[in-house]
């Protein structure tokens, strides 16, 4: 994704002198297409995230669309309040890329695993958080996105090769895609996790259960309607994300189904416990928190036996 | 325009609304006046390629309100709401107010700011300069840091950091809490030009901003000693004037000392 990002960004900045690239100090082998191009439009801050947004703040105040990459621990938790006072506060459009969500980092450890993120931007009504599936939806959503006047968050992971059969890269802001036409039970889910799903889903299928998955790509705008209206056609839905089991999709989910009232059994699969330091690649770590496709199964048929 | 005339409307307006902060804005006065009056360049509040100004120490906005207020951009009437429910004019600057480029209230994130609006400049190939009145509390924070070392590694002459070098912070006096001299060396090791003034000497800040060469080498830090409470006797140097509003006498007693002194 984070590579497609880029390039795209590259075509796009070709014809708009105002896109400009912040890093800080990431991106090695990613971000050379735009260093490259424009040279005077791209900047290394150094390792400073907290300068890095401001600095966003004081170029977008005078017309400029920064965008800032970083790995998304560092580029949301870091400078957290910077980015609440400055981009959200003011309405700018800057643009923050925080790479790799979840386990993508695997063996870097708990401090690369941003597990939070999408739920502490998701709670700031003033900022859009976009979350792609593939690379080709990240590319989608960049198309469609990037001269908006409010700030967005892109959560983007690192497979710039796979991507997930039936979504051909479409993306709608505050809409859902959906995938499959099974009826069963729906899966709900957001980002790179979205590969997983789709096998568990395939999996199933082999297994005479029957299911869809339907993909929420944003927040604020979030796809409050393609929820009333798609849930109740189902008994059970499963929310899967690679993240926190509060605060982030699953959440939303839960209050869309309590304040619209729909009938709907949720259930929620993320990451439920405290941080450790065992170590691992995004496989491991994925079944260690029984997030897998074999897990993601066993979870739809247990569901499926309680509903 | 003049400290004197700033620091009557910051007693007005602290007195009529009943809050503090009066310390800080007195503090600033007369750098205020004398930017406002003398120095930025700013045709209209809404030109593009004005001077821009951000009051990092956000606190003492009070100080810019009345030099808004002086300047013609905001009315008496808007003045007037100061503190009040549904004004734009609160403690801390929000930037949907005329005149105010940029809301703060959270130290140390206006000097980051300030790098990215004169970044901008650069890339603009403006002449446009940006001030950002800070604190010497606010030297505190680590983000503050990352900002002078951005600003120097990018020559970003055309940012002017102005510190309000009054030695109180909100519960202590600065050299007690965390302890910032020499603040010169510390700049100047960081790579900005610095220069060192009275903050209540009009004439000197005048002088020392002029002769700034603003278009290549450095940025500038100008550190301006200053006396919290500035005009106020009571007030001068005192913690507790950082948060106490006002009683009836005490305003009285401020408004005539100001009235009598030289600005």
């Amino acid at each position: 994704m984070r590579k497609t990002f880029i390039n795209t960004l590259v075509e796009l900045a070709e014809s708009d002198r105002r896109i400009v690239l912040l890093t800080g100090d990431l991106g090695y082998t990613v971000i050379e297409p735009f260093a490259e191009k424009f040279p005077d439009r791209f900047f290394n801050v150094g390792v400073a995230e907290q300068n890095m947004v401001g600095l966003a703040t004081g170029l977008a105040e005078a017309g400029f669309i920064p965008f800032l990459y970083s790995i998304a621990t560092f580029a949301v938790l870091r400078p957290y309040e910077f980015i609440r006072n400055g981009a959200i506060l003011h309405q700018f459009p800057v643009r923050i890329l925080g790479i790799g969500g979840g386990f993508e980092y695997g063996h870097a450890g708990t401090t690369h695993h941003a597990l939070e993120d999408v739920g502490v931007m998701r709670i700031q009504p003033g900022i859009t958080t976009i979350v792609p599936a593939d690379y080709q939806q990240a590319r989608s959503a960049l198309l469609q996105t990037w001269d908006l006047p409010e700030p967005i968050y892109f959560r983007l992971g690192k497979d710039d090769i796979n991507t997930i059969a039936g979504l051909n890269g479409n993306f709608v802001l505050g809409q859902t895609q959906l995938i499959g036409e099974g009826t069963d039970f729906l899966f709900i889910t957001m980002g790179n996790i979205t590969r997983e799903v789709s096998q568990a889903m395939e999996t199933l299928q082999d297994e005479g259960i029957s299911s869809q998955v339907m993909i929420v790509s944003s927040f604020n705008p979030s796809p409050v309607e393609d929820l009333v209206k798609i849930l109740p056609r189902f008994k059970v839905a499963i929310a899967v994300e690679e993240h926190y089991i509060t605060g982030g999709l699953g959440s939303f989910v839960a209050e869309v189904i309590a304040e619209e009232k729909l009938n709907c059994r949720l259930l929620r699969c993320g990451i439920k416990n405290k941080p450790t330091s065992i170590s691992g690649n995004r496989n491991y770590l994925l079944s260690l928190h029984r997030l897998s496709v074999e897990y993601l199964v066993q979870s739809a048929k247990i569901a499926l036996q309680k509903r | 325009m003049n400290g004197n005339a700033i620091a009557k409307i910051i007693l007005e307006q602290s007195k009529r609304a009943h809050v503090g902060h009066i310390g800080s804005a007195l503090s600033i006065a007369d750098l205020v006046a004398v930017l406002y009056g003398n120095i930025l360049n700013i045709p209209s509040p809404d030109d593009g390629d004005r001077d821009r100004f951000i009051l990092s120490k956000g606190h003492a906005v009070l100080a810019i309100y009345a030099a808004l207020f002086l300047k013609g951009w905001i009315s008496e009437e808007q003045l007037n709401t100061y503190c009040a429910n549904g004004s734009l004019l609160g403690v801390h600057p929000e930037h949907e107010l005329t005149g105010i480029d940029f809301s703060t209230g959270s130290l140390g994130q206006g000097l980051s700011l300030g790098v990215g609006a004169a970044l901008a400049a650069k890339l603009d190939n403006s002449s446009r300069r940006i001030f950002v009145l800070i604190s010497d509390a606010e030297c505190n924070e680590g983000s503050l840091w990352e900002a002078i070392m951005f600003a120097a590694h990018h020559k970003l002459s055309n940012l002017i950091a102005i510190i309000d070098l009054n030695g109180q912070q909100a519960i202590g006096y600065t050299q007690d809490v965390l302890n910032l001299s020499p603040m010169r060396d510390r700049w100047q090791a960081m790579g900005w030009n610095v220069k060192e003034i009275n903050g209540h000497d009009r004439a000197e800040i005048v002088q020392t901003i002029n002769n700034l060469e603003t278009t290549s080498g450095k940025p500038h830090v100008i550190i301006a000693k200053t006396i919290f409470g500035k005009g106020v006797s009571y007030m001068e140097n005192q913690i507790k004037w950082h948060y106490f509003p006002m009683s009836d006498a005490e305003y009285q007693q401020a408004l005539n000392e100001i009235a009598t002194s030289v600005s």
